[in-house]
């Protein structure tokens, strides 16, 4: 800690929150929809991060990590909107969205403690489609969660009369929906990277750490390794109900399309792509990733237009090819990821 | 440490970069305002329309093709030439993907309302088209949808949202009159667990079932399945007489094939979904004699579709696939709205949605209060040798509103009649003349509103 | 009863068709411990290459029979060539890389080949060629056709084929050899790369075989085909124990009867409560309580620490 109180840190760290501060208003130049793709980005940041616990740390696959967040979104929706009439204020249900992707992670957890690499993926994978499905389909015989129809008029996130939708206006500054959200984001990511951090260097970071490169020597040396693997599952699953309650707030509707397997394949891809593992790596990964399609669509077509004269392929279908060829060429080039711990990155070179 | 830190300086100034090069990237349409230079030339005002629809994924199709008739109607108000608010008006598309992805939806419609739309057009799917109405309702912007046909848009009490589609719930019950109509009296029902396959075989249901129909089996499968065995087997044991189907045609046309291989009887029935080319090219022999419906009424069977039908095909080189005529209307109807109220400005010719009352391409477009077709007919076609045939009109207030102007046309001819009669007393021949003139423009007129509708 | 033989039937073909694929992710996971994940998307470019070929040549009024031959040969040729190409591209570099490494490679090919293949065939939705003369049968009350009765002898013969050349053969003893450890069957005089690269290429032309029987039995196709079919066939796989031949076929036809079976009659038997719409997890369900019970599947070996 004391290091960060040196001048050159000190310096560094408020280069960052200038930065961070400024963010929104330099994209709001670009018009408030990248704004909202920042937002989105920074959610991403979230989710990866928490899903780094899971695969990052303790080193287990999981590919229906986007469950934990739909049941965050699904207990966001179910308590601030119409459906049930019940508008709870948000710092009480983000909690209790933990608290349920908690319990949800150590449902899931617990049944798949035998199981490894592969066998642990596709369980995690059929386990996502089950939450999804569940979610698309009660809505009969009682309606709990209005099946495909989605929950509409979700409450944005409120202190007091402070809504975060819309515009508000503080000391001279206009404030946009969007950009409220993002200082919101912005210091629920504060917190998480720092609860990352200080987990990555305790004890139990020790552990998952220990599991991850060798299970049995790891039990072997007293960890309760059921424990442990049921804790990474648990504090994974619960930053992603947070994520996921802020999520419904944001967007005001929520609907199980929002919750697809692919969107669980994004995220794990953002954590391999940024360097599984390692914080920061993870940050680019997620921030990559989410902004990266949103950089081609608008790219791709007036590019184009500049070398060729004329539109050759079509930028839409371009888009996804790109994107999908950045994820071949990371990987073949840096298999590690684009920002792999040193740690990581020592071991990688030193058996090649 | 210091080094860590000052590299993650160092990314997000990186990320600024990024996001600045994404600025300058962002297409800008040429907001041209007048141009000053010819002094001969009027103002010239450029009117931006928002589009989303999805031009990626399984719906693409669908999404090219109600941007095809966005285009159109575009291309046609620009050759009019329009005059609002004493300048000259130039309507420009803006074309987004919303991928039928209501995350992507939403931002979509951020950046269409950032780009100051004047009106928006879309989305097509209802579940991208409700999250995203948000938006526009903040941001004051009007949307027209010609697709999206879940109650739930419109219910949402936005004043912005409106829609020229017969929503699910019209035609639902519809169908399920129709069913009752057919002699069945045992129906399965099957949805795709979509928003839209799920709202339309819900209403469907509790329309047959009012009407005296045994709904016998309920089973579903998703708009990716291509194998339908398992349900439909299962349908087979209910003995069900016929089976309705709320979804796509790219499922529908496999399961009404599946029904065959099966040995199984029953007609098939279904809304909008199946009602394309692309089921009938999907179903094959299997899809003849089956019956579907379509919002609105069949393109030939109205004064201005066959047109329609002869300029889209000639522009675009391909047949309309589904939406296009409503999309078209949907442009129309905003044009119309903004010359009634001679203003580009949403806030101002907003009002004037409301009040709308257009003859369009797929129909007399009036609004309801909120914002929904006002009596969407529902028109019931079937397969026959590779087409789809017109069958019937059904409910609505579009065969009501017909009924009345016959109606007052009868009406009219009666009084003509005793005009003629009291003139005869009179034994005027001019009067006579002019009474049976009378007669003959008023049964004109009957006949042109009994043709209309 | 005749209901019940129906969804055995409806289920065992269904089931032939996971199998197929299965067979192919099995092929190369067996001996490289990769889920290739782009398998999916080989088999649905299997099937567009064929709708191509035997389409055109049906167009040009030569005799059906010929044609399906030519699309059929047609879609292997490509297949394997498109095996070959991603083992050489995209997975050689990766052997030693850490193990979720090849796996974002494999998301990304994947995401590739489907946007490849939205731009050579379009967006819509196409009509498989009819191959094979249209058949029904109709036994104790149940309906099968033609097509259904050959998918299932073709997974079956497939698998037959498949245990013959890994047990039978020099190729196939070297890929057990490979499976077992790669660097000792090198010093063994095996060239690894080569016979990796042969198992793609062999799983790929499975693949190919897989998108003709598809193709045929569905009569449509499109390029998103391929990612559901490859993640059912991938659960195929792993509930009989991936890298395993014979339980991979076992897997697909389980697999394929419980989707079946449970959607004909789960909903009946809880009342309405879990209906088909429940169809997609029963398999799920039963594929973790097969592994709870069965860490590696019902027929995988006990696999090392590090899968």
């Amino acid at each position: 800690m004391k290091k960060w109180l040196n001048p050159r840190s000190a310096f560094g760290i408020s280069l960052i929150a200038i930065a961070l501060i400024a963010l929104p208003f330099v994209a709001a130049m670009g018009g408030q929809a990248w704004v909202r793709i920042v937002n989105f980005a920074i959610l991403y940041v979230f989710l990866a991060l928490g899903l780094n616990i899971v695969v990052g740390f303790a080193g287990l696959l999981d590919l229906g990590y986007i469950a934990f967040y739909a049941v965050g979104a699904y207990a966001y929706a179910l308590l601030a909107s119409p459906h049930f009439g019940l508008h709870l204020p948000f710092w009480v249900i983000l909690p209790i969205g933990a608290l349920l992707a908690c319990v949800f992670g150590v449902l899931l957890g617990s049944p798949t403690l035998k199981l490894r690499g592969d066998y642990l993926a596709i369980v995690t994978l059929g386990f996502g489609e089950i939450v999804r499905i569940f979610m698309n389909n009660l809505n009969a015989p009682v309606n709990i969660t209005n099946g495909p129809q989605g929950i509409t008029l979700i409450d944005p996130v409120a202190f007091g009369d402070f809504k975060f939708s819309g515009t508000t206006q503080i000391f001279g500054f206009a404030l946009s929906g969007p950009q409220k959200y993002y200082y919101l984001l912005v210091v629920l990511s504060i917190l998480v990277i720092i609860i990352n951090l200080r987990l990555q260097n305790s004890r139990i970071g020790r552990a998952w750490q220990a599991i991850r490169e060798d299970e049995i020597a790891a039990k072997a040396v007293g960890i309760n390794t059921r424990n442990v693997k049921l804790l990474a599952f648990a504090m994974g699953a619960s930053f992603g109900g947070v994520a996921g309650g802020v999520f419904a707030a944001m967007q005001g509707f929520v609907s199980p399309e929002s919750f697809s397997l692919i969107e669980s394949v994004m995220i794990l891809a953002m954590v391999v792509l940024g360097g599984m593992g390692h914080i920061p790596g993870v940050i680019l990964g997620a921030v990559l990733l989410s902004v990266l399609p949103e950089v081609l669509r608008y790219g791709v077509g007036p590019l184009q237009m500049a070398v060729f004269g004329k539109m050759l392929v079509d930028p839409e279908s371009l888009r996804m090819l790109v994107f999908g060829l950045a994820l071949v060429l990371v990987m073949r080039f840096k298999p590690a990821g684009l920002w792999p711990s040193p740690e990581r990155k020592r071991e990688l070179t030193g058996e090649a | 440490m210091q080094a860590k830190l000052s590299v993650v300086a160092l990314s997000v100034a990186a990320a600024f970069a990024l996001a600045a090069c994404g600025q300058k990237e962002e297409p800008k349409p040429v907001a041209a305002p007048a141009a000053p230079a010819a002094p001969v030339a009027k103002p010239e005002v450029v009117v931006k329309l928002g589009h989303a629809a999805p031009m990626t994924g399984p719906q693409a199709h669908l999404g090219k093709d109600n941007e095809n008739g966005a285009a159109l109607a575009i291309e046609e108000l620009n050759a009019k030439g329009l005059e609002i608010g004493g300048a000259k008006v130039k309507f420009e598309l803006l074309a987004e993907d919303d991928q039928a992805d209501p995350k992507q939806g939403s931002i979509v419609a951020q950046k269409l309302v950032d780009a100051k739309v004047n009106g928006v057009i879309g989305h097509l799917n209802s579940g991208t088209t409700i999250p995203a109405s948000k938006l526009y309702a903040d941001a004051g912007i009007p949307q027209i949808s010609g697709s999206a046909t879940n109650p739930k848009y419109t219910q949402q009490g936005f004043k912005t949202a409106f829609r020229v589609m017969a929503n699910d719930v019209q035609q639902g019950k519809a169908l399920g009159e129709f069913a009752a109509k057919q002699g069945v009296k045992t129906v399965a029902v099957v949805d795709d667990r979509t928003a839209y396959g799920q709202g339309l075989a819900d209403e469907f249901k509790k329309a047959a079932e009012a009407a005296g129909l045994k709904v016998v089996a309920s089973e579903f499968t998703n708009d990716k399945a291509t194998d339908f065995k398992a349900i439909l087997t299962k349908i087979k044991s209910k003995k069900a007489e016929l089976v309705f189907f709320g979804g796509m045609d790219a499922q529908g046309g496999p399961m009404a094939k599946q029904m065959k291989e099966l040995g199984i009887k029953a007609k098939f029935l279904g809304g909008d979904g199946v009602c394309t080319p692309e089921f009938m090219k999907l179903g094959g022999e299997a899809a003849e004699g089956n019956y579907c419906s379509l919002p609105g009424m069949p393109l030939e069977k109205l004064a201005k579709g066959p047109e329609f039908k002869d300029k889209f095909v000639k522009k675009f080189g391909t047949e309309i696939q589904l939406y296009a005529p409503y999309v078209y209307d949907a442009v129309m109807v905003m044009a119309d709205s903004m010359k009634r109220a001679d203003s580009v400005d949403p806030a101002k010719y907003l009002p004037a949605i409301g009040q709308t009352k257009y003859d369009g391409v797929t129909a007399m477009i009036e609004f309801d209060e909120f914002g929904d077709l006002k009596g969407g007919a529902i028109s019931v076609y079937q397969y026959k040798g590779g087409k789809l045939e017109y069958v019937e009109t059904l409910g609505g207030g579009a065969v009501a509103t017909a009924q009345a102007e016959v109606k007052e046309a009868v009406a009219e001819v009666k009084d003509a009649a005793k005009a003629v009669a009291g003139a005869a007393a009179d034994a005027g021949k001019e009067a006579v003349k002019a009474g049976a003139e009378a007669v003959k423009s008023a049964a004109e007129a009957t006949k042109a509103a009994v043709e209309k509708k | 009863m005749d209901i019940f033989l129906q969804q055995i039937i409806n289920g065992l073909v269904q089931g032939s068709i996971y199998a197929l694929v299965a067979l192919g992710y099995t092929m190369v996971y067996g001996i490289m411990g990769l889920i290739n994940f782009a398998h999916g998307e080989v088999v649905m470019i299997g099937t567009l290459v064929t709708i191509t070929v035997a389409g055109t040549m049906i167009k040009a009024g030569m005799p059906v029979v010929l044609a399906g031959f030519a699309g059929l040969s047609a879609s292997v040729l490509v297949c394997m060539a498109l095996g070959w190409g991603l083992e050489r591209i995209a997975y050689r570099p990766l052997r030693n890389a850490p193990r979720l490494t090849p796996l974002i490679t494999a998301i990304g090919m994947s995401i590739v080949l489907q946007n490849l293949a939205m731009m050579i065939w379009g967006r819509n939705y196409m009509t498989f060629p009819p191959l094979l003369p249209k058949m029904d049968f109709e036994v104790a009350g149940a309906n099968f056709t033609a097509v259904q009765l050959i998918i299932v002898l073709v997974s079956s013969l497939t698998m037959g084929g498949l245990l013959l050349l890994v047990y039978r053969t020099k190729l196939g003893m070297a890929m057990r050899a490979t499976s077992q450890n790669p660097a000792v069957a090198s010093l063994m005089g095996v060239n690894i790369n080569r016979v990796i690269a042969a198992a793609f290429v062999i799983g790929s032309a499975l693949g190919a075989l897989a998108g003709v029987m598809v193709g045929t039995y569905y009569e449509i196709a499109h390029y998103q085909m391929g990612f559901m079919l490859g993640l059912k066939a991938f659960t195929a796989a792993v509930l009989g124990g991936i890298g395993n031949l014979a339980g991979a076929m076992l897997g697909g036809v389980l697999l394929g009867i419980i989707e079946a079976l449970g959607a004909g009659y789960i909903g009946d038997l809880t009342g309405g409560f879990l209906g088909s719409h429940y169809q997609d997890i029963f398999a799920f369900i039963v594929l973790i309580i097969v592994l709870m019970f069965k860490p590696s599947g019902l027929f995988g070996e006990k696999t090392g620490d590090r899968a």
